[in-house]
């Protein structure tokens, strides 16, 4: 029998790493959606909940490395399928089309190579505006020094047009990648029967394009209302 | 009966390292009730008579049980219909004027020997890793001595239609074998003649499989929409599991 090592690189290995990091990518996005959409609640609550998250110290250090380790597992697996299928099929076909159902072949499946590298592209560029920002001040009730205004950062960020629909679109793509990606990883990790996963991937779907919609709405909202709008309390 | 045009775009490729490119053609005296291959097999006659090449293509019994023929028919591994091996396409699902692009199937582990024929013996290899079971051998055993549960067998059966034909490498963006690797697998994991053998078969399986350099599996699913046995890819998350079951039981 094979050591772990090598069942994990193995073709089935990389598959069920590819569908386990991917769950962890989209319990991390849930959560980064519902800590994002605190925005539209009480004044403080969005800058609360950053304070609240940053003074975890150790245990958020912890969780930063295992998030980045899951991106890195994620990313280096798919690019690696991606250039074993240009090795696999060196010389393409002069005509392609697929035999429609039931096949899951969409432009969802078809781009998660370029969805997947914009998004990593992307996310470097997201961590350095809002995680090491620069930012103004603020108070918050309950701590009696001065905190990071990540609300005002947001605000004055989506005002910028090329800032908001850049956004929108990585949102966008994110929707494309996880309309394939959910459904996928249920195969990958062998918890849906594929025969039986008409609902696993309406499902999927569903849940793509809610997260999609969630994330792209904040961008949209604060540009179109010129960041006054009343569903945000400042 | 009526009579069609038809015009061809075939690949043809006279060697292994050869370059290859395509060859145009146009027949005027096909016939809707003509298989595929035998409209093939009128071009060839034309061009024999002609003193040209005749165009090389893999064929055996013309039934859709063998596996022989994996023509991709308009980008398509067997071509338009669902079910059906390209020698079981007839020429009524094509209308009098179309035109058609045959070619090979495309995958580093089905390298061309000749225009349409592309070496498959890399499917060979993954079944002699592990593809068989063991049994004593001499005269027939008696059919009945294991008992086998109607599901098991139905489960079995369903999987063992698969002719290995290669279309699900041939359709895969991916060039993937694993609905191939797969439907062996399951054919034999579930019945109790290949018990003794499941765990090392599986494992033996998907590393010959890699080491032919077919690609990964996307969870596409291509590969059953154009597997003419209907092969469900049920079967690639069957595999997976035993793939698991395996490697933890060590």
């Amino acid at each position: 029998m094979p050591s772990l090592l090598k069942a994990l690189s193995s073709q089935v290995g990389r598959k069920l790493l590819t569908g386990l990091t991917g769950v962890a990518l989209i319990v991390f996005i849930v959560v980064h959606l519902v800590g994002n959409l605190t925005l539209f609640g009480p004044p403080d609550a969005f800058n609360t909940y950053a304070y609240k998250l940053h003074s975890l110290g150790p245990l958020l250090w912890i969780a930063e490395i295992g998030l980045v380790a899951v991106f890195a597992i994620h990313s280096y697996i798919g690019l690696s399928i991606w250039w074993n299928r240009r090795r696999a099929r060196p010389q393409k076909y002069h005509v392609y089309s697929s035999k429609g159902a039931p096949s899951r072949q969409s432009l969802s499946s078809k781009t998660m190579a370029f969805t997947g590298v914009v998004m990593l592209i992307f996310i470097v560029f997201h961590v350095r505006a809002f995680k090491y920002g620069e930012t103004t001040m603020t108070s918050i009730p309950g701590v009696d020094y001065p905190v990071k205004d990540l609300k005002a950062l947001v605000i004055t960020s989506f005002l910028d047009p090329v800032m908001a629909f850049a956004y929108t679109f990585v949102m966008m793509l994110l929707g494309a990648h996880l309309g394939h990606g959910i459904w996928s990883a249920m195969i990958s990790l062998t918890l849906s029967n594929p025969q039986r996963s008409a609902a696993v991937y309406t499902a999927g779907t569903i849940i793509a394009v809610l997260l999609s919609v969630g994330f792209l709405f904040i961008p949209l909202y604060i540009y179109f209302t010129g960041g006054q709008g009343a569903l945000i309390q400042y | 009966m009526s009579q069609m045009t038809i015009h061809l775009k075939i690949w043809r490729q006279a060697g292994p390292d050869v370059k290859g490119a395509f060859e145009n053609h146009t027949l005027d005296t096909v016939n809707e009730h003509m298989s595929f291959l035998e409209m093939l097999d009128v071009l060839n006659e034309e061009l024999v008579v002609a003193g040209k090449e005749p165009f090389e293509f893999d064929y055996d019994c013309r039934e859709g049980i063998c596996g022989s023929c994996n023509l991709v028919i308009n980008g398509r591994a067997h071509g338009p219909k669902r079910l059906t091996a390209a020698c079981q396409l007839h020429m009524r699902n094509f209308k009098d004027g179309d035109s058609i692009v045959i070619e090979p199937a495309r995958a580093a582990a089905f390298p061309v020997i000749k225009d349409l024929v592309v070496d498959r013996s890399a499917f060979d290899r993954i079944i002699a890793a592990g593809g068989y079971i063991t049994v004593r051998t001499g005269s027939a055993p008696e059919a009945n001595s294991i008992p086998v549960e109607l599901e098991d067998s139905t489960f079995s059966f369903d999987y063992a239609a698969c002719i290995g034909c290669g279309a699900c490498v041939a359709a895969c963006p991916n060039s993937s074998a694993s609905l191939f690797t797969a439907a062996k697998l399951s054919h034999l994991n579930r019945l109790p003649q290949g018990e003794p053998e499941r765990e090392k078969r599986v494992i033996a399986m998907v590393e010959q499989m890699e080491k032919e350099g077919f690609g990964d599996c996307s969870n596409f699913g291509e590969c059953e929409a154009v597997c003419p046995k209907g092969i469900s890819i049920a079967s690639i998350a069957e595999m997976r599991r035993n793939y698991v079951k395996a490697t933890i039981a060590g």
